[in-house]
């Protein structure tokens, strides 16, 4: 690359000669590597705890009830069965459970999102008044316990015959995803360019038109992340479904009220179960998060 | 905060949020209401008798003992754990997204799940023994109502295991929201890892740490299934009695009055957080 | 104080082919004031970066002071920075961010005391030392930033683009205070930027980049009046040179004057000795004027673009199929469509090879 013609005055670009290269001092590279080692070892101690657990509830589930009566326990999957986990299934009221809390978490989703999503839409795109009075009363009621709310639904739902029905547990639900879905879907919104929407009402777009053909489909991954979200706090939600039905129950409401009554194979084949979506939905849900949790909290 | 927000006519917005008004107000409102009158009002008019049974229930004195020392003990573990995940996993060690997955997967988790996940660790004939069972250390009724000590741990291993993944998150993303240029300077000016840690991160995490250390005290008032799940009714939480009162007593007038308790803890812990969050804002640029 | 020596440095970023520095060697004298000028790409940041610890090469010594830092971590470096976003710590008071290096090093509150009263001074930040750095403006926290690199006794100040953040009014008058700051303290500096006028202004030496190579290395007139190359020429000044696709036609080994240059139909005179064949001319705009029809070696152009900026007035003409720029005084009067007569000042013609670009000039 060099020249011999560059000019005399300016040194040119540095010769490519190679010239003796000086010993580096290459110790403080070496502590960097021992420092990067001990990382790792320091997650693998981590993950250790967090996903050891997981490991033995899923040998659990599917080791055979012979095996799990055997004592000390085997660590390793020698004795994969399903008959732990298909005699769960089977017994009274978990399809029930099933089906009822997969109909819960849907419902509840519906109802939670024809609410939200307009007032999600409000919170980021207009000033009105009562604004922050309005948010400030959203992040409130996430202090509500549940446990607050349950017992005079209870009552409340008795009086008007939806007791016991996945509905009860749906407006249950609902009203506890409510303000979660309206913050998440607000940031959804505002991550919206308005730039965009504008454009679409400058080239002719109606207000309603402008939603629903360039701000809804910006909006949809956001969205469909949020409600993946409430989803799964339907499914985990234990409290309030316990209280608030008696043969209706959903899953984990199955769970915890035949708790004392039943062997400990039924429980641990209960408690992979509920685990399943858990992995699931992390899974889906790694890249929206932070997003989700960042957002929600502010 | 306030992102582009425009002024406009005001009637739409309102009428974009008034189905969730009327929504919340029918749902969590009056159901507040109610409740308040349940503990407070009974056949007869106000009474304060339905707090004074259960101020004798020594169950109910026991149950906030538990529930105060499990938070009091927790936390603490709980955002030192967090933190020194977050700072391994801000060192990008190789495969650190596969890390943060399985690091969040108890987020998802319910509390009932979890406990059930850690019955089968601490059971007496569960893994936990059978570890010890094989090395010849013999068994340890963990979670048996003599051993008050083996079962608070459980509970708090249980308890660590599952919810300090929220904590995670949120320093997580408080911590993305943080140019590395600050780290960088401080490195530059001669700050060591653990300066900088002490004078850069901790403080800049400070609004991320409040908001989780708040919502985290709310959510550990109401530990409830994971002490259920590993000890029955051995190991008594708050809303664990007003379960109790209400499934198994068949009192809800005793159960408001406890939820009452929780609800009250709950609201000032809210008060605090939305205070301390409003005064932290303004030192942010 | 001392002079930082940089021997063939190699970086490659991790899942990236191209290198970010390419064997790169460089030495900054002791009390230097050096400028790496480059466009965004060309590894003056990277070669920055590696001084200061925050990247580490792949190959390649770096040496401060006569010490081998190559890998040691940016805290046992002893320098001091200006970065970009200036990274003044929000969470701490002027007072605080000015000092954090000096708390940092456990020296005494006295000290830091009398070194942040004596910087806040220098940079006119005395009413401002307890304030956070959100009640400040842009301009006020960039004084912050240079603050905190001065007060501390290090061996070499970096800067990172430090000006590229402030509007250009601001810019053009703390570019002066920096000049005068930086020669009081006297401190070795390596001063980053994309902005030729500030390499110009501020440089003892500028060292120009291109993808991850120095393209060349001289002080603020040469690299302007000699560039080595059609890219460095390209690179600095504004508009930048003008290059014309010339005929050389060698003439007399040795000879003076013995060459001549065509460009389009005008013939010019140039150095003797070259080879004939194509070359490329760069000429700046300055170095052009209009004259009349019949001066000799006057080049006929056709005006298209008439930009007067005030102090001077720029042109844009095709010579042929060519534009150049050409830099008039304001008060020459000359339309669009209008043919003018173009005289190039010998002096200041420079010479390239037609392919490669690398200059030809023989003197």
């Amino acid at each position: 690359m060099t020249s011999a013609e560059t000019s005399a005055e300016t040194s040119a670009r540095p010769a490519a000669v190679p010239r003796p290269q000086p010993a580096v001092d290459t110790a403080p590279l070496r502590a960097l590597r021992r420092r990067r080692a001990l990382l790792q070892v320091a997650c693998w101690v981590v993950t250790a705890f967090m996903v050891v657990p997981v490991y033995l509830i899923a040998l659990a589930a599917f080791s055979s009830r012979s095996a799990l009566n055997e004592f000390p326990l085997r660590f390793l999957p020698t004795s994969f069965s399903t008959e732990t986990m298909s005699t769960f299934l089977s017994s009274t009221g978990v399809l029930a459970g099933l089906i009822n809390s997969i109909m819960v978490g849907l419902l509840t989703l519906v109802v939670s999102f024809l609410i939200g999503v307009p007032a999600g839409y409000a919170i980021a795109r207009f000033a009105f008044r009562g604004h922050d009075q309005y948010q400030l009363f959203l992040l409130f009621t996430r202090a509500l316990p549940i446990v607050v709310l349950s017992v005079p639904l209870a009552q409340l739902f008795l009086s008007t015959g939806v007791y016991d029905t996945p509905l009860a547990v749906t407006l249950l639900h609902s009203a506890l995803a409510l303000p979660t879905t309206i913050l998440l879907t607000s940031a959804v919104f505002l991550a919206v360019p308005v730039d965009a929407e504008e454009a679409a009402r400058i080239f002719g777009c109606t207000p309603v038109g402008a939603f629903t053909r360039v701000v809804l489909p910006l909006a949809l991954p956001g969205i469909a992340a949020a409600s993946i979200f409430t989803f799964v706090m339907s499914w985990n939600e234990v409290l309030g479904a316990t209280i608030l039905t008696l043969n209706q129950r959903t899953l984990p409401a199955q769970v915890l009220s035949s708790l004392s009554d039943s062997p400990l194979a039924f429980r641990f084949a209960g408690g992979f179960f509920l685990i399943i979506p858990a992995i699931v939905f992390i899974a889906v849900m790694r890249r929206y998060l932070l997003n989700m949790w960042g957002t929600t909290i502010r | 905060m306030a992102r582009a927000r425009r002024t406009r006519a005001v009637p739409p917005a309102y009428l974009l949020i008034a189905p969730s008004v009327v929504f919340m107000a029918l749902l969590l409102g009056w159901p507040m209401v109610s409740g308040i009158l349940q503990a407070f009002v009974g056949p007869d008019g106000v009474t304060g008798a339905y707090l004074q049974r259960m101020n004798s229930d020594p169950a109910f004195w026991s149950a906030v003992r538990n529930t105060l020392l499990l938070i009091v003990v927790l936390l603490p573990l709980q955002f030192l754990f967090a933190l020194v995940m977050a700072f391994l996993l801000q060192a990008r060690p190789k495969g650190h997204a596969l890390y943060f997955y399985l690091w969040a997967i108890p987020l998802a988790v319910s509390d009932l799940a979890a406990g059930l996940v850690w019955l089968s660790i601490f059971t007496d004939r569960g893994y936990l023994n059978s570890v010890l069972e094989t090395l010849g250390l013999g068994s340890v009724s963990w979670l048996s109502y003599e051993n008050y000590g083996s079962m608070f741990v459980a509970i708090l291993i249980a308890e660590l295991w599952r919810a300090t993944s929220l904590v995670l998150v949120i320093v997580i993303s408080g911590m993305q929201g943080i140019p590395k240029d600050y780290d960088e300077a401080a490195n530059v000016f001669g700050a060591s890892y653990l300066q900088r840690l002490r004078h850069v991160w901790l403080p800049l995490l400070k609004p991320s740490l409040q908001v989780a250390l708040i919502l985290r005290t709310i959510l550990a008032f109401q530990t409830f299934a994971v002490a259920q799940a590993l000890t029955g009714q051995d190991f008594p939480v708050l809303v664990g009695e007003t379960y109790r009162w209400y499934t198994a007593l068949q009192n809800p007038h005793v159960a408001s009055a406890i939820a009452m308790v929780v609800m009250a803890v709950s609201m000032v812990t809210a008060v605090i957080y939305l205070k301390t969050l409003r005064d932290s804002t303004k030192g942010a640029s | 104080m001392a002079e930082i020596t940089i021997q063939n440095l190699v970086k490659t970023y991790p899942g990236q082919t191209e290198r970010a520095t390419d064997d790169v060697s460089l030495h900054v004298d002791d009390g230097e004031f050096m400028v790496l000028l480059g466009p965004s790409g060309c590894g003056k940041t990277t070669l920055l970066r590696m001084v200061a610890g925050l990247e580490l090469p792949d190959a390649g010594s770096v040496h401060i002071g006569g010490r081998d830092v190559t890998y040691l971590p940016p805290n046992k470096r002893n320098l001091s920075m200006v970065f970009q976003s200036y990274a003044v710590f929000p969470h701490r008071r002027v007072r605080h961010n000015i000092g954090f290096g000096l708390a940092m090093a456990k020296v005494p509150k006295a000290e830091i005391e009398k070194k942040v009263a004596w910087a806040a001074d220098l940079l006119q930040l005395g009413p401002y030392l307890d304030r956070y750095p959100a009640q400040l403006s842009g301009g006020q926290r960039q004084r912050v930033a240079v603050a905190r690199a001065i007060v501390m006794d290090a061996d070499v100040l970096l800067m990172d683009e430090p000006l590229s953040n402030l509007d250009a009014l601001l810019r053009l008058g703390f570019r002066a205070e920096l000049k005068r700051i930086v020669e009081q303290i006297g401190t070795t500096t390596l001063y980053v930027t994309h902005d030729q006028v500030e390499a110009l202004s501020l440089g003892d030496r500028i060292a120009v980049m291109r993808t991850g190579q120095v393209a060349q290395l001289g002080r603020p007139i040469e690299v302007y009046d000699h560039p080595s190359d059609t890219f460095v020429g390209g690179f600095i000044g504004s508009p930048p040179m003008n290059f014309l696709d010339a005929m050389a036609h060698g003439g007399v080994d040795g000879g003076v004057d013995g060459g001549t240059i065509t460009v389009g139909d005008a013939k010019l005179p140039a150095p003797g000795g070259l080879p004939d064949g194509p070359v490329r001319l760069g000429i700046r705009a300055e170095a052009i004027s209009v004259v009349d029809a019949h001066t000799e070696g006057a080049v006929p152009a056709m005006v298209d673009v008439v930009e007067p900026l005030g102090a001077a007035t720029l042109l844009t003409v095709r010579v042929g199929e060519q534009e150049v720029k050409v830099q008039v005084p304001p008060d020459v009067n000359v339309r669009n469509g209008q043919t003018v007569h173009l005289s190039l000042t010998p002096r200041a013609m420079r010479l390239y090879d037609a392919e490669t670009g690398l200059g030809l000039d023989l003197r």
